[in-house]
């Protein structure tokens, strides 16, 4: 029959006290000004978590070969999802704000 | 011996008659079956709004209808044609129908799930064709913003909705055969002794679960903004018209891949049986699909090259562009070589390989002047981009599923057809095609807009010899309606491989047993093994 | 001249008896349980693309709005959605309990852990309620109604302060572009609350399979893939959490 791996009771304790903890460290985080870095120091976390959750709560580090494959293609997908619209906007005036449009302009069909 | 042939009793047909026994099967031949139905109707309904579109045009005054009716049918011809009829039809018909066999398995994956994956196509055609009923949308397949998000009074959101519902249809058959490609093979049947078919609809596959979710997206954002009055492409609020069209083409452009790969397997299929020839560079060909589905979700951004983004990303797309075109190159190479000292013939399916050939060379050759950034600012939204799909989604995809259809039919009926009407269709279909488009190229060239009623009398000789091509093409499409359902009463019995074709399809009864095999095959040889296969079980008809 | 196919039989042993779970298409119970992981993640993969086509909106804006986006993110409750946000941890931890007490053939906590996974997604729910309820009451809601400064006005009253630093906007360009931070508040959470309601739906139909005792330790899969799903839906938050809640602070 199948031999499922099955975790033990502590380990999945020690997953969420690690989440509870690092969800306090982002919060925490957000109070500290780092300029630029705060940001990347939230999803540097947020991404964090999510691996805790994706190896252990769904079982993915003793899951297949063919599993972490199918993980992995997705994530890079989105990666060049948001990587490539960037190559457009970065290479525009991005930090600057656009131009100023008229507030007063009404764009409303029905 | 030749014995008499006759259709063999039991059958995937003939287990149950009742229309629940279609409605609840989960028999993926049945419900491809019903898919194979279900976008022939669609594919009509599309071409009604060709014949409007082509009728309008025949006079260089916008005469036949105004301008806004007009806007309504290439918006409609569009929508129906991409999401209802080219990016289901040969994954749905064909790819359901044969993976299973091709891969000595008895059903797909997940049954259900397919058949779950008609209703929802289902559900979708019947809000989009509700919308259309209701007076349609007028803002091209493309519903630009912010004319779609704000301006425009049509039917959008059933239109959208419609789309998005379709959507999830393609999610789940790219999903189950995926997981069937991977998981259900039958013993001895290595990734590399697969069929080209196969490789071709997993690469399809992976297109159609990564890409589609974005324009689902696209479509929520789209809904919420007119529905709820949410501000994210309302440029008078800040937001980015142009986010619209990176999101819609994130999933577009692959999308043109969902419609041509299929073909492309088809086209290995048929080339390797009536040349009796092992595909040459095999995996070259297998690899090259692949290699298309990845590259095709890197070079989207050639649709809005004259959209306000960035020369310094234009650039970076249009080197990318050039780059999917080697794979497609790749493919027609070998397909040439594989014809090159090959005992060809020239039966239908043939035809519409050679067919494909031809027209897909000069589509995907017009795609490179159009990757071209110098060329597609004179051309973009001119009739020569409507040229160039067209021969890649018509003389490309459409010949494809058409050759599929007449290669598979005596596998999926047990009948054949007439030959000579099919040979004459095949040829109709070609020279109506060529009439069609070709002058749309050169009309796109000297400067007509695409999406525009009326355009300069001098442009009348080309639009005329267009829209009379069109009257041929339409003829063309008719006639196999006509000797299929002839076929299905009349036609001569086929058996089992008519055509002496290799691939396990052909060694079971046709139609097949709803279980496919007898007993679960164990593959030993190599695919497209013509020194193997002898010529005198080939039917000639 | 050689048939390609050699026919093997299919069926085994005459003894190995079948599992009612046990889809005649598939060789073997693991096989189809590879097949239903496989495909599970295929559609947790469409879900990452469909939800990542609103960070996409949301990264673009966040650069050219930032201000915006901080001082509208300053409206939302640090403590609602960090109390969800736990919560949501919590309802994670419960579901993969329910899938290990699956896995331990015990019936009883499967049920248990199941329901508790419910209750805490109902109590997510809850907060959201109350969330979007005082976002309607302060007109933050983008579209015809929503008055940036409404809130403003109304906390000046009370007698609350936010702080604030110097802003590159002028009022009405936070009028305007705030609209877009909240239209994607609205999208991004509003399309995870609906996740959230399919989840816990989801959940009544597994929980009512496992009181009915239609699972053991040999097959227990649809627990299994519902926790998937419920994982994921977790995961969304937590990176929405920081980039809704936590722009800047304070």
């Amino acid at each position: 029959m199948m031999s499922d791996h099955v975790s033990p009771l502590a380990l999945y304790l020690t997953i969420f006290g690690a989440l509870m903890v690092l969800t306090a460290v982002t919060v925490g985080a957000a109070y500290v000004d780092l300029g630029a870095f705060n940001f990347l120091v939230a999803i540097a976390i947020a991404c964090f978590k999510a691996s805790l959750v994706v190896w252990y709560f769904m079982h993915v580090k003793w899951q297949s070969q063919m599993t972490k494959l199918t993980l992995a293609t997705g994530l890079f997908t989105l990666a060049i999802l948001l990587g490539m619209s960037l190559i457009d906007y970065a290479s525009r005036n991005f930090t600057d704000m656009p131009r100023p449009v008229n507030p007063d302009a009404q764009m409303r069909a029905h | 011996m030749l014995d008499k042939l006759k259709i063999p009793d039991e059958h995937y047909l003939h287990s149950g008659h009742s229309l629940r026994s279609w409605l609840l099967t989960k028999d993926h031949k049945r419900i491809a079956i019903m898919y194979l139905m279900s976008i022939s109707v669609m594919f009509f309904i599309g071409g009604m709004f060709a014949v409007g579109i082509r009728f309008e045009l025949a006079t260089p005054q916008g005469d036949f209808v105004t301008a806004d009716t007009y806007n309504k049918f290439f918006t409609m011809h569009g929508v129906i044609m991409v999401f209802f009829f080219l990016i289901p039809s040969i994954p749905a018909v064909l790819g359901n129908f044969l993976i299973p066999p091709m891969i000595g398995a008895k059903d797909l994956a997940f049954p259900r799930i397919n058949l779950l994956s008609l209703y929802i196509y289902w559900l979708g055609g019947a809000f989009t064709l509700a919308a259309m009923l209701m007076g349609g949308v007028d803002t091209g397949w493309t519903f630009y913003t912010p004319y779609s998000s704000a301006a425009s009074n049509t039917h959008i959101i059933p239109t959208a909705l419609g789309i998005f519902i379709a959507g999830f249809s393609s999610i789940l058959t790219g999903l189950n055969f995926i997981v069937t490609i991977h998981r259900m093979r039958a013993p001895g049947m290595t990734w590399f002794r697969l069929p080209l078919f196969v490789w071709a609809h997993y690469a399809t596959s992976l297109i159609q679960v990564l890409g589609t979710p974005v324009i689902a997206i696209t479509i929520v954002m789209l809904f919420v903004e007119r529905a709820f009055g949410f501000g994210i492409f309302d440029p008078t609020r800040g937001g980015d018209p142009v986010l619209f069209q990176h999101l819609f083409w994130f999933y577009s452009h692959p999308a043109v891949y969902i419609m041509i790969l299929p073909a492309m397997g088809v086209m290995s299929e048929l080339i390797s049986t009536f040349s009796r020839k092992i595909i040459f560079g095999y995996s070259f060909v297998a690899f090259s699909s692949l290699a298309i589905a990845v590259f095709g979700f890197i070079v989207w951004a050639h649709h809005m090259f004259v959209a306000g983004m960035s020369t310094y990303s234009a650039m970076v797309f249009s080197f990318l562009s050039f780059s999917v075109g080697i794979p497609s190159a790749v493919k027609t190479f070998n397909w040439s070589a594989t014809l090159y000292k090959g005992a060809v013939s020239f039966e239908t399916p043939m035809l519409y390989a050679y067919g494909f050939l031809g027209l897909f060379a000069i589509g995907g050759l017009t795609g490179l002047f159009l990757a071209t950034l110098g060329i597609d600012v004179h051309v973009h939204d001119t009739y020569f981009v409507v040229a160039h799909f067209h021969y890649i989604m018509v003389g490309g995809a459409i010949m494809g599923y058409l050759g599929g259809l007449h290669f598979w039919w005596p596998k999926m009926t047990g009948r054949m057809y007439s030959e000579f009407f099919s040979r004459v269709s095949a040829i109709t279909v070609f020279v109506g095609f060529n009439v069609t488009f070709f002058p749309q190229f050169v009309v796109g060239y000297l400067g007509m807009p695409r999406r525009y009623h009326s355009y300069p009398d001098e442009m009348q000789v080309l639009n005329v010899m267009s829209s009379a091509g069109a009257t041929v093409l339409a003829l063309g499409y008719v006639m196999p309606v006509l000797y299929f359902l002839y076929s299905l009463k009349w036609g001569k019995v086929a058996g089992p491989n008519p055509w002496g074709a290799s691939g396990l399809e052909w060694q079971t009864q046709s139609p097949p047993l709803t279980e496919n095999f007898s007993e679960v095959p164990v593959v030993t040889s190599e695919p497209y093994h013509y020194d193997d296969v002898v010529i005198k079980e080939k039917h000639r008809v | 001249m050689s048939n390609a196919v050699a026919h093997a039989d299919g069926h085994a042993d005459a003894r190995h008896a079948h599992h009612p779970a046990h889809q005649h298409h598939f060789d073997t119970m693991a096989q189809q349980k590879e097949a239903a992981v496989i495909g599970m993640w295929l559609f947790l993969l469409t879900e990452i693309l469909f939800f990542g086509g609103l960070f996409v909106a949301y990264m673009i804006y966040r650069v050219w709005y930032f201000d915006a986006f901080a001082e509208a993110s300053r409206r939302l409750s640090l403590f609602w959605g960090g109390l969800n946000t736990a919560v949501l941890i919590g309802s994670s931890l419960t579901m993969a309990l329910a899938v290990r007490a699956a896995q331990t053939n015990n019936r009883k906590w499967t049920v248990n852990w199941l329901v508790l996974t419910m209750l805490l997604g109902c109590v997510f729910l809850g907060v959201k309620v109350i969330e979007y309820q005082d976002k309607f009451a302060n007109y933050e809601v983008p579209g015809e109604n929503y008055n940036w400064l409404y809130h403003e006005q109304h906390a000046a009253a009370a007698g609350e302060t936010t702080p604030h630093r110097e802003l590159s906007l002028t009022p009405s360009q936070l009028q305007n572009t705030t609209q877009i931070y909240f239209s994607l508040y609205f999208t991004m959470t509003g399309l995870h609350a609906l996740h959230m309601i399919i989840g816990v739906g989801l959940m009544m139909v597994i929980t009512w399979m496992a009181w009915k005792g239609r699972f053991d330790a040999q097959w227990y899969t649809p627990v299994e893939m519902s926790g998937l799903y419920w994982h994921f839906v977790d995961i969304v938050w937590i990176f929405l959490f920081p980039l809704l809640y936590l722009v800047e602070r304070p």
